[in-house]
């Protein structure tokens, strides 16, 4: 499956801020933005990261797998993450 | 189990200029008193601009955040930042509350002994301790926090003549995740540097080893930064227990808790992005209970931060020189007050209220001082309503570093009022006057005559 690759440089606070050190661009992560964020930096792959949150989260595993697309295409539209 | 909640993942990013969509209080809201003492009455009797600093809320921050800590680890010392505002006034509160002073220059250990304050209750950090200061440090039994071998060396050097051992820790540097990296300070962790030289203060009969001390960084966005540093400062500990049985008298952590202002750049109001002083607190203590040794043995937890305690109970009051539209048509609103009294406006987008009552209708504008510089600018994009020349604004959250790192350029440095928990008023600091400035200056006798 696929895992992602994020640069070393980029750090999540606790409240979802997320600063680019090379672009100055900032953003904010919602809840699970930022557990999923924090899952793929720590290597964790599409099944790994969607089967977590299926654990932890009362939702129908179909829905959560196209809202996790959005998200992965959002990540790849601001250059924060590259599938390895 | 029950399960969490679902919301759709979500990232958003911030364009400069939009509207904050979390809605905090009104921009238009006055600020007319501080504890409950009029403004307008303030400038009108001491002049404007003029900074004033809250005793409650100063003491107020000093002890929520030390009962903070201090239920969560049996010992926490507080040493007040000297830098970050040296005012005697300012100082004075915070010893009266327990505090420790840190110190980062000859300057600034002065003033602390001229306070009162015994050397062994000043920390004298900073990478430029002259012979002259270690020997008056080392003589008063301060605790002095190396910086770099070339300074421990001297430190050796001159300890060998003096009678008083010197009382040492060093200043560590580490990577704790967060960029950029403070790797200037103090010995580095991960290339074993610290180590080192800790070793080699062990070894020295003439020193004594005391503590540890680190400080990350400043406005610190991450109480995980804060987790990663008490790690290593507790290995640091346990190691120098295991191999030369060296039990520390404290782990210093430093400053860096951020204070309630945004940041430049920064999107989403401070209170919605920044962790909590119990986060921050949960994080270093949990860290620290994991060193060897345990019961009264256990190190004190000090503490050296500056801006998280006083930016708050400090405001700026300015007055409105003039309004006037730029070329593209934008409003600009000129105060007395500028960034050679507000230092802090080069990273903070500093809230400014009206002091008084004003009509709904507001315009984006931005706020420049009364400086001749291109540079003085205190707010870029700010809503705001319609300011009249002679109205009063109320800068917020200035408390920190201003008052000592302000300039003096083409004018004098106002009067700083403090607001005392009874309600009265004391100045503080007096503005400078002309007299005063020139009084430094020597006129060579061949310069002293000029025909026009
Ligand atoms: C050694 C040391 N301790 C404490 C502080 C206070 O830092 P802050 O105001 O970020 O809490 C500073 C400030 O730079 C510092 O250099």
């Amino acid at each position: 499956m696929t895992a992602f690759a994020v640069p070393s440089n980029l750090a999540v606070s606790e409240n979802g801020f997320l600063f680019v050190p090379t672009s100055g661009e900032t953003f904010t992560l919602n809840k699970l933005g930022i557990s999923i964020f924090k899952l793929m930096q720590k290597g964790a792959d599409t099944e790994e990261i969607i089967d977590a949150l299926l654990e932890e989260y009362d939702i129908d595993k179909t829905t959560l797998e196209k809202d996790f697309t959005d998200f992965v295409n959002q990540l790849k539209h601001h250059n924060l993450i590259e599938e390895k | 189990m029950e399960k969490k909640i679902y919301e759709k993942p979500a990232i958003t990013k911030h364009h400069s200029g939009f509207m904050n969509k979390f809605g905090s209080s009104p921009v238009t809201t006055p600020k007319s008193e501080v504890d409950g003492v009029s403004v307008n009455a303030i400038a009108d009797q001491y002049g404007s601009p003029v900074f004033v600093l809250s005793e409650r809320r100063i003491r107020e921050n000093f002890r929520n955040t030390l009962r903070t800590f201090k239920t969560r680890y049996p010992k926490v010392q507080y040493a007040w930042s000297y830098k970050t505002n040296y005012l005697n006034a300012v100082c004075s509160i915070f010893h009266q509350e327990g505090s420790w002073a840190e110190v980062v220059s000859e300057f600034e250990y002065d003033r602390a002994r001229k306070l009162g304050i015994p050397g062994k209750y000043i920390i004298f950090n900073g990478p430029d301790k002259s012979e002259q200061a270690l020997l008056k440090a080392i003589e008063d039994g301060a605790k002095i926090h190396v910086d770099h071998f070339d300074e421990l060396y001297k430190i050796i050097e001159l300890s060998e003549k003096t009678e008083k051992k010197p009382q040492l820790a060093i200043r560590v540097n580490m990577d704790t995740g967060i960029y950029p990296k403070w790797d200037r300070f103090g010995f580095n962790y991960e290339n074993g540097e610290a180590m080192e030289a800790l070793r080699r203060i062990v070894m020295q009969p003439t020193l004594k080893l005391i503590g540890l001390h680190t400080h990350i960084g400043t406005y610190m966005m991450s109480a995980e930064a804060y987790r990663i540093a008490a790690r290593k400062m507790v290995v640091l500990a346990n190691e120098l227990f295991t191999k030369y049985e060296t039990k520390l008298d404290y782990i210093d952590m430093g400053g860096g808790f951020p204070s309630n202002n945004t940041l430049k750049g920064q999107y989403l109001q401070a209170e919605q992005v920044l962790p909590t002083i119990e986060d921050f607190a949960d994080a270093v203590t949990s860290e620290l209970f994991r060193i060897s040794y345990h019961g009264s043995d256990m190190p004190t937890l000090i503490l050296e931060s500056g801006r998280s305690l006083i930016d708050d109970a400090g405001f700026l009051i300015s007055t409105i020189i003039a309004n006037k539209r730029l070329s593209d048509g934008k409003k600009a609103t000129i105060m007395d007050g500028g960034v050679n009294i507000l230092f802090t406006s080069f990273w903070y987008k500093h809230k400014i209220s009206p002091a008084q009552p004003t009509g709904l209708s507001t315009e984006n504008s931005t706020i420049y001082g009364p400086l001749c510089m291109n540079i003085d600018v205190l707010r870029e994009d700010i809503v705001l309503p319609n300011l009249k020349v002679g109205d009063r604004v109320v800068i917020h959250h200035v408390g920190a570093y201003n008052m000592t790192q302000w300039m003096q350029f083409i004018t004098l440095r106002p009067n700083i009022v403090m607001v005392m928990e009874d309600g009265t008023t004391e100045l503080i600091r007096e503005s400078e006057d002309l007299e005063y400035i020139m009084s430094r200056e020597k006129l060579p006798a061949k310069l002293s005559e000029f025909k026009l």
